[in-house]
């Protein structure tokens, strides 16, 4: 995916040059390892800072939300069917919008490489499907295959749905992924067993909200945890208001969800915050056949009502 | 100054003696996990020492997340129906083992704040009075620490009572206060080092300090003026990237907001004190829903103008950072304190 660059700049810059958009969205180089810093580049000057690699994990669709201007934005399969998100729900529309599809290999899991290491990483750097990991008295090598994102392992939207522009050749879909092997782990635990497993998965948070915040559907004018009149949800980290909220946010994602694993990546604590939404997926996907953001025409599985929906989950 | 030296082999027995008198804290890194947070030692619970800094600071220890100032009932059959009570606090004394040196000098900023001559905020001075600080120097600074760009670093003793120098097979402890000297008393620990520990000491100080990378420079941001900073044009690239979550100000040892809040339930009443951040919304909104700081700019101007300026303009005495890296490290869209920092040194307004 290194090889992005030169294509992404290029096109960034034609844009810019001419006008034809006043801003793209792009990443640039971070400075701590496998981390790289969302971007605008407003001017032709600007685009050399782009650059692509496998830390681009968090979802730009985000950083659209009401703007006004016209907008180069550099999207993953998954940025893509955020806009796609964004788009039906009126947060930006299309015609103010070209998109740069960029084919996606997967991005890598930081939490997963930090833990793997006693000491500091220094540098992470990549070199086709091998990711070298580097400490002031180590380097090892890793295959990147094995250290994806959790959702990147089970995507089957690697390649943007919507776009303008095209940085590369298509890449291969997954084919023979479980994309639901997780929720299909928890799904079969007693109910004791499912209390205990999300009170655990939930016990770290602090209540920093980078998920909700990280998130590209989380664009409520005023979201219902930071109500104060009525006040829905106490402040502290106190587990009631804490699973409120994760529980609550959950369902606001149902059919929304592209698994784009924003959340999971921005959380400085490193809990999978998708436990929750995986499941929303998952039955949106076999009750109505839904998978969000595929495309512009057609309006999500929540908003619609046919007479013939299944109905035997209601008791 | 007084250096008992520590053999390994008696580090959990006098932990363990201690206890008689102190409730002990310390590093507790989670398994399997890159997260690390202060933790009560419970029985047999040992501190991590080889956390360098933890996810979260240590300033939950003074200052926790949520803690509870008052309580009330609203039952009218009471007498003291609608009147706030002081809620019980134990303040027995506790050791914080293995406190990093910058974390320990961030309670000092702290306290400028919390305890002043005309205001002592109870329940953090009393927290903060209860605590000996038993600090581990650092023996090699992790890339992202540049603690010694803000007045503290890897040995600095400005906020501790004990400093302890991990060697091979011991740790020499600097006794920086009486209450310190209590703390290794209470251990059993009292065997003096011999002659050429300070010099020992140190040349681990000076080897510590070379390995330091990171810096940052501040120096022209007290001569600039405010509103040239605060109408920069830079803030607009600057804050793109943040998503205005907590996260900077949660882990950040020198952070203080808090909100308080009133929860009642039933009849039972608690006013609670809570962490709050200057990088929500809510922070700052009125009751008529006029916010002042509205947008992501403002809020992000506010964090680093409150950090790099505002408190040095008021207490000169430097910046309101110890150099522990966190906020680098967990920002989840690696906006860097060091590159903002070196933006406002640099930034000379336009003629």
């Amino acid at each position: 995916m290194l090889g992005y660059i030169d294509k992404i700049r290029g096109i960034s810059e034609k844009l810019l040059t001419e006008e034809k958009v006043d801003m793209v969205i792009g990443f640039k180089k971070g400075t701590i390892p496998m981390m790289n810093e969302p971007f605008v580049a407003r001017n032709a000057s600007e685009v050399k800072d782009f650059v692509w690699d496998s830390n681009c994990g968090i979802n730009l669709a985000n950083y659209l939300t009401d703007r006004k201007e016209t907008i180069g934005i550099i999207a993953k399969g998954c940025d893509s069917r955020s806009i796609v998100n964004h788009i039906i729900e009126n947060k930006i529309t299309r015609e103010q919008l070209i998109i740069i599809g960029v084919p996606c290999k997967g991005m890598i899991d930081h939490h997963e490489i930090s833990s793997m290491f006693d000491t500091e990483i220094t540098e992470v750097t990549e070199n086709g499907s091998d990711i070298i990991v580097k400490g002031t008295d180590f380097e090892e090598t890793l295959k990147k295959d094995s250290f994806l994102q959790k959702n990147c392992k089970v995507c089957v939207h690697r390649n943007p749905v919507i776009h303008d522009e095209l940085v590369a050749d298509m890449v291969d879909e997954q084919k023979d992924v479980d994309r639901f092997e997780e929720v299909n782990k928890i799904e079969v635990m007693s109910q004791e067993e499912k209390w205990n497993y999300f009170n655990d998965l939930l016990s770290p948070c602090i209540r920093c909200y980078a998920c909700r915040n990280a998130c590209p559907l989380c664009f409520c004018p005023t979201c219902f945890v930071d109500e104060s009149k009525p006040q829905w949800v106490g402040k502290g980290p106190d587990p009631v208001d804490t699973r409120t909220f994760h529980f609550l946010r959950a369902y606001h994602m149902v059919g929304r969800c592209t698994d784009c694993g924003s959340c999971v990546r921005a959380c400085p604590m490193g809990i999978d915050v998708r436990a929750f939404t995986k499941k929303s997926e998952k039955d949106c996907f076999e009750l109505y056949g839904w998978e969000a953001g595929l495309s512009i025409d057609k309006r999500p599985a929540l908003e619609t009502f046919k007479q013939n929906d299944p109905e035997d989950f209601i008791k | 100054m007084k250096v008992i030296k520590i053999d390994k082999k008696d580090w959990a027995g006098g932990l363990e003696r201690s206890r008689n008198t102190y409730k002990l804290i310390g590093p507790v890194k989670e398994k399997d996990k890159d997260i690390s947070s202060f933790k009560p030692l419970g029985k047999d619970m040992l501190p991590d020492l080889d956390v360098m800094a933890t996810s979260v600071s240590p300033k939950s220890i003074v200052f926790p997340q949520e803690e509870v100032m008052l309580t009330y009932t609203t039952d009218e059959s009471k007498e003291d129906c609608n009147l706030f009570k002081s809620h019980d606090k134990d303040y027995s004394p506790r050791a914080v083992i293995g406190i990093r040196p910058f974390d320990a000098a961030a309670f000092l900023l702290v306290k400028k704040n919390f305890d002043t001559p005309d205001y002592r905020d109870p329940y953090w001075c009393d927290a903060y009075e209860a605590c000996t600080f038993i600090g581990l120097a650092i023996n090699n600074p992790d890339s992202l620490d540049f603690s010694p760009s803000t007045k503290t670093g890897p040995f600095d003793t400005s906020g501790l009572d004990v400093l302890l120098v991990e060697t091979e097979d011991s740790y020499l402890a600097q006794v920086v206060t009486e209450k310190g000297e209590a703390y290794l008393n209470a251990a059993g620990w009292e065997n003096e080092a011999g002659n050429g520990v300070d010099k020992q000491i140190g040349d681990m100080k000076k080897a510590a300090e070379t390995k330091i990378t990171s810096s940052i420079s501040y120096d022209k941001i007290k001569s600039k003026e405010i509103l040239d900073l605060y109408n920069a044009d830079f803030w607009d690239q600057a804050s793109f990237a943040c998503i205005n979550c907590g996260t900077c100000t949660y882990v950040c040892p020198t952070c203080w907001c808090f909100d308080i809040q009133d929860e009642t339930r039933g009849k039972k009443g608690i006013r609670t004190k809570a962490w709050d951040s200057c990088m929500f919304p809510l922070f700052t909104i009125h009751t008529t829903g006029h916010n002042p700081r509205g947008t992501k700019l403002q809020r992000v101007r506010q964090r680093f103008m409150h950090k790099l300026k505002y408190f040095m303009d008021k207490y000169d005495d430097g910046i309101m950072c110890v150099g522990c890296g966190r906020c680098i490290r967990s920002c989840p869209v690696n906006i860097d304190i060091r590159s903002i920092c070196e933006t406002m040194n640099n930034y000379e307004p336009a003629k």
